[in-house]
């Protein structure tokens, strides 16, 4: 009894040391310019990663409905800055792989991203 | 300049102050189809509206909805049958003298709007200026604000999309209509068929603030008589035409 619990947690510990190998931390790609001399986003980055989410809804409900046209907090210029074309001119795809901005993250933590149904993922080509 | 405020920003707010013109000492002409500082809200001082002059619109003409469905990428990968229309032509007969008239048909931007009054979450809404539109946030694609349009003005939208406009996101199962441009208003500028149409040299429709009694359009429907359609609903449209 006491050798099939050991190896049962052997197995375990071999299949969780697998599972974290198996899992790349997410390498987003580089932002096309700082935010300013002092502060590379538009927020300091450890609130950007945990909060980046409220400030875009609160920003979209300003937009929507009261017309404020900032850009500060606005998805269209997270997404001027954050989505960077190859040498060949092409954007990454916000639908697979992981080399879209959002997407490198977003598939890490597996939380799915649904502003791409509507929204322009990728910068317009002037 | 502090750091959460750009250069682009600061240039527009300072182009905004230039936009105030003194006529007389003490008193400020404040021209309001200048954009307004981006930061602010949109106020119910304002009300969008226009006036589309019928005798001008020509029979076969489309610059008006080719230019929206450019601005707004509306026929871009979807089937005829299902395409949105925002604004469309459509021609009028009088039975007994056979006078022929051509109009383009887009979202009245009611005062009253059936559309809001129907939807039952709140996405159909009306901007403190009068802009009429569908927060697809909350869209939930019931279409009841479709049954309840007297004009006919909105679409459904049966597809996915793909390469929307960063200014137009729009998406399958929301509904969506004429929003008049205002990603252009906001800015100052004018709605894309406007645009179009002017730029043609049709010159039929004219865009502004109604509550401005100096803006073109306030003059302009103080001089001439236009018809604001279906006005037995009361739902006093900010569109209205002249010549029907
Ligand atoms: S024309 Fe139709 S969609 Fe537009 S505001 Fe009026 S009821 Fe709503
Ligand atoms: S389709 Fe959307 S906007 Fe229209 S009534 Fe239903 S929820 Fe409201």
């Amino acid at each position: 009894m006491k050798l099939y619990l050991l190896l049962t947690q052997i197995g375990f510990g071999l299949l969780l040391s697998l599972a974290v190998n198996a899992i790349e931390k997410p390498t987003p790609p580089k932002a096309n310019k700082q935010f300013s001399t002092e502060q590379a986003c538009v927020e300091p980055i450890d609130i950007m990663r945990r909060y980046h989410g409220h400030f875009l809804k609160h920003h979209r409900d300003d937009t929507m409905h009261s017309g404020v046209r900032t850009t500060q907090h606005s998805l269209v210029e997270c997404i001027n800055c954050h989505v960077t074309a190859d040498d060949h001119g092409n954007y990454p795809s916000v639908k697979d792989g992981s080399e879209h901005f959002c997407r490198s993250c977003h598939n890490y933590a597996a939380v799915t991203i649904d502003c791409f149904q509507c929204h322009a993922s990728k910068p317009e080509k002037k | 300049m502090s750091p959460t405020q750009n250069r682009r920003d600061f240039l527009k707010k300072t182009a905004t102050v230039a936009g105030l013109t003194t006529i007389a000492p003490g008193i400020l002409f404040y021209n309001v189809s200048q954009a307004k500082p981006d930061g602010e809200a949109v106020t119910s001082k304002v009300r969008w509206g226009m006036l589309i002059d019928t005798t001008k619109c020509a029979t076969g003409c489309t610059d008006c909805v080719d230019a929206c469905t450019k601005e707004h990428g509306l026929n871009d990968n979807v089937s005829a049958e299902v395409a949105p229309q925002w604004i469309r032509k459509v021609g009028l007969r009088d039975k007994q003298t056979g006078k022929e008239t051509s109009l383009p048909m887009l979202c009245q931007h009611c005062e009253e709007p059936p559309c809001v009054d129907v939807c039952p979450t709140g996405a159909s809404f009306k901007r403190a200026d009068g802009i009429v539109l569908v927060d697809k946030h909350t869209c939930i694609g019931c279409r009841y604000c479709m049954m309840a349009c007297p004009y006919k003005a909105r679409s459904f939208i049966h597809e996915t999309l793909e390469n929307q406009k960063p200014h137009s996101p729009r998406g399958k199962g929301t509904v969506e209509s004429c929003t008049f441009c205002v990603h252009k208003v906001d800015k100052g500028e004018q709605p894309a068929c406007v645009e179009a149409c002017s730029n043609a040299d049709h010159n039929a429709i004219i865009f502004g603030d109604i509550k401005d009694p100096e803006s073109e359009i306030s003059k302009k429907l103080a001089e001439v008589s236009s018809t604001a359609l279906r006005a037995d609903m009361k739902l006093n449209p900010g569109v209205r035409y002249q010549g029907i």
